[in-house]
């Protein structure tokens, strides 16, 4: 999309987005925030910045009716980033009619959905694309095109989905930081499948609770969410340009909850015509302290070990150790915290993040958050070596 | 009894201690066997008389079907300063298991949307839920945080949930008037080992065996805090809400107030609607 046309987008969703609600009275939320981000490293340009500033804005739009059978629900997001062209992005995350019954559910529209339980990384989650551009921990999503159908039963829950579209992932751009040293081309992709974006993906996934036992199981059958980057002659020079390969995946995801206990567990087994089969999983617990220290604190801690059977060459957590805390103050403010690192302890090359919450007044929420990522010499973080973050994010809920 | 405390053997009844003796007395044989036992029956019949109160409420509150309201909790410091939240709650009457529970935020603005779903057991832990909007994400939480603040308040958890008999043993103390009405003052202790008390003290009311007050005791046994229930009104010509609930924390100075309002019963909901699907769209 040119920046034009994604300027009118933008435009037309607001101006949508503020007027509808007064007109249908259903509910409107969302919020708005200014992000500061500083960059203690050098840029990878000479003449690149260390300040980043950006706003954004994200409308969320809602109504029941047919006695709250059904609903219809639109989510957009947008940020304007004063210093990397391609993070000033425009998405709409959710466009979705929902038809809810006693044992079945059919939504149509664009979606976000979640699968896992660990805590590191997210194996199992394969339904969105991320939009790495937003932030580099890959919790943000694209909104997904779906017809996605649920059949609720003794036996479980089983969502089936149809994913007519595929989204393609965001990247940094020249500007950016927390990038590889050549650019992603983003304007030209390849795909595996001659059908490229249209190719029609295909997930299941069966869910149930067992008592301490949560239990998933899922199959994806499509386009690999997660691109081979392949360096490349662009016409500007070298770049990496995104390869999107077709992909059979096996998801277990796995938790048990007992105590103060999480144990967690979560697999993949990927295989494709262009991917020789590889097994990876994220097992782990975390254990939460109530009242810790006789305060009202709750402190959790966590751990978790990550393998890939492809080695270093296809994954940076092939053999790494997470270890984090996770506090929260229970204070009026709601203040909360998260600290972790992925260490792998062979070669020492530590991926770090710090993010911290606090309520400000009664409709402002204060978010601190530090990433670095350190690592020397022959690393598979080298593309990101030596760079790291620390941003301040102000939100205004409405 | 492992909590049984020196004000509990003082204030046994008499009465059935004495018609036990009676009915005896043509054994003698028998009569020597419940002196030797006396002591051990006087403190089961406290025990039994308290257990039998705290049946009767919840017996009196059995087959409201379900129910959900909406409250404002207002959260005081010891300087008088206050913040406020607001959400909804909803209630599934469970028949041989605690009722499932529901609770969705709608203010502060930033956690709206959030919601909890609880399914107290009678016996062993708890199942919750939490229904996180920014991450579309349904997490299974541990049930260790019995003690712990609901939402920076003064309730803990073990406060807000279903209170099921089979979660305490119970000694009655005696009968008191509490403001003018005459109640029954019973002590119960929690069963679980992860409560954050040792006892509370409950005061029900004669007339409907509403609860019109808690003192809640730390690990310590010290007095930790106070729990009032205000303004009752009945449903469906039977069951009894407290319109406010104040609990104040004597050790901190802190209290919390809870303001219900907007009461529904029988609404037409089902297990389904207390389910991990429905807390996503919960709202």
């Amino acid at each position: 999309m040119n920046s034009r046309a994604r300027l009118t987008s933008i435009a037309a969703f607001c101006i949508a987005a503020l007027l509808t609600p007064q007109a249908l009275e259903a509910q409107f939320q969302g919020r708005v925030g200014v992000e500061a981000r500083a960059f203690p490293m050098d840029p990878l340009q000479p003449d690149g910045d260390r300040m980043h500033g950006s706003i954004s804005f994200e409308p969320e739009w809602y109504k029941d009716f047919d006695r709250r059978r059904q609903r219809i629900l639109l989510h957009a997001f947008v940020r304007i980033d004063a210093n990397d062209p391609a993070r000033t992005h425009f998405d709409i995350r959710e466009a979705m009619w929902e038809r809810i019954d006693r044992s079945w559910e059919i939504r149509i529209g664009l979606g976000l959905v979640f699968w896992g339980v660990t805590e590191s990384q997210h194996l199992v989650d394969v339904i969105n694309q991320t939009d790495l551009v937003e932030n580099p921990d890959g919790e943000d999503k694209l909104g997904q095109p779906m017809i996605n159908v649920t059949l609720i039963q003794g036996w479980g829950t089983l969502d089936v989905f149809l994913l007519p579209y595929f989204r393609e992932r965001t990247y940094p751009g020249v500007a950016g930081r927390l990038r590889p040293p050549l650019v992603v081309d983003t304007d030209n992709p390849r795909y595996e499948s001659a059908a490229g974006q249209t190719h029609l993906d295909l997930a299941v996934r069966w869910a149930h609770t067992l008592g301490e036992w949560d239990v998933g199981l899922s199959y994806f059958r499509g386009t690999n969410r997660d691109p081979l980057l392949v360096p490349t002659q662009g016409q500007a020079g070298p770049v990496l340009t995104p390869y999107y390969q077709q992909i059979d995946q096996l998801g277990l995801d796995l938790q048990r909850t007992f105590g103060g206990w999480l144990w967690k567990f979560e697999s993949i087994v990927r295989q494709g015509e262009s991917v020789p089969r590889y097994l990876a999983f994220t097992g782990g617990v975390e254990y939460t302290f109530v009242g810790a220290l006789g305060s009202s604190m709750d402190v959790g801690v966590l751990t978790e070990y990550l393998y890939d059977s492809r080695g270093r060459a296809g994954s940076p957590f092939q053999n790494d150790i997470f270890l984090g805390s996770r506090v929260a103050f229970n204070d009026v403010r709601s203040t909360d915290m998260l600290v972790g690192a992925i260490i792998d302890y062979r070669s020492g090359e530590t991926l770090f993040a710090v993010e911290g919450n606090r309520r400000v007044g009664t409709d402002w929420l204060l978010s601190v958050e530090a990433r670095a990522f350190l690592a020397n010499g022959s690393d598979t973080f080298a593309s990101l070596r030596r760079d790291g973050y620390l941003q301040i994010e102000l939100n205004r809920f409405f | 009894m492992k909590h049984s405390s020196p004000q509990v053997e003082q204030t046994t009844p008499r009465r059935g201690a004495a018609r036990r003796f009676r009915a005896a007395s043509a054994l003698p044989a028998a009569l020597t066997a419940l002196v030797v036992l006396a002591p051990t029956v006087l403190a089961q019949s406290a025990e039994q008389r308290g257990l039998e109160i705290a049946r009767e409420a919840d017996r009196r509150d059995t087959g409201f079907g379900d129910n959900r309201a909406e409250l404002t909790m207002v959260l005081r410091n010891r300087h008088g300063e206050e913040s406020t939240r607001e959400m909804r709650s909803s209630t599934l009457e469970q028949t041989d298991d605690g009722d499932k529970s529901l609770v969705i935020f709608d203010r502060p603005r930033d956690v709206q949307g959030t919601a909890f779903l609880s399914y107290p057991h009678k016996a062993g832990s708890d199942d919750q839920w939490l229904y996180l909007p920014a991450l579309k994400r349904v997490k299974r939480i541990a049930s260790d945080n019995k003690s712990g603040p609901f939402m920076g308040s003064e309730f803990a958890y073990e406060d807000i949930s279903s209170q099921e008999v089979e979660k305490y043993t119970y000694a009655f103390v005696e009968e008191a008037d509490l403001d003018g009405t005459a109640t029954f003052v019973v002590e119960r202790y929690p069963v679980d080992e992860k409560s954050g008390y040792t006892k509370q003290v409950v005061w029900y009311d004669q007339a409907e065996y509403r609860v019109l007050q808690i003192e809640f005791y730390d690990r310590k046994d010290a007095l930790l805090k106070t729990l009032v229930y205000r303004d009752y009104q009945q449903y469906l010509g039977q069951y009894w809400r407290a319109n406010e609930m104040e609990m104040v924390n004597h050790q901190t100075g802190k209290s919390t107030v809870l303001l219900w309002r907007d009461y529904a019963f029988q609404t037409g909901v089902d297990d389904r609607d207390f389910d991990q699907n429905s807390l996503k769209r919960a709202r």
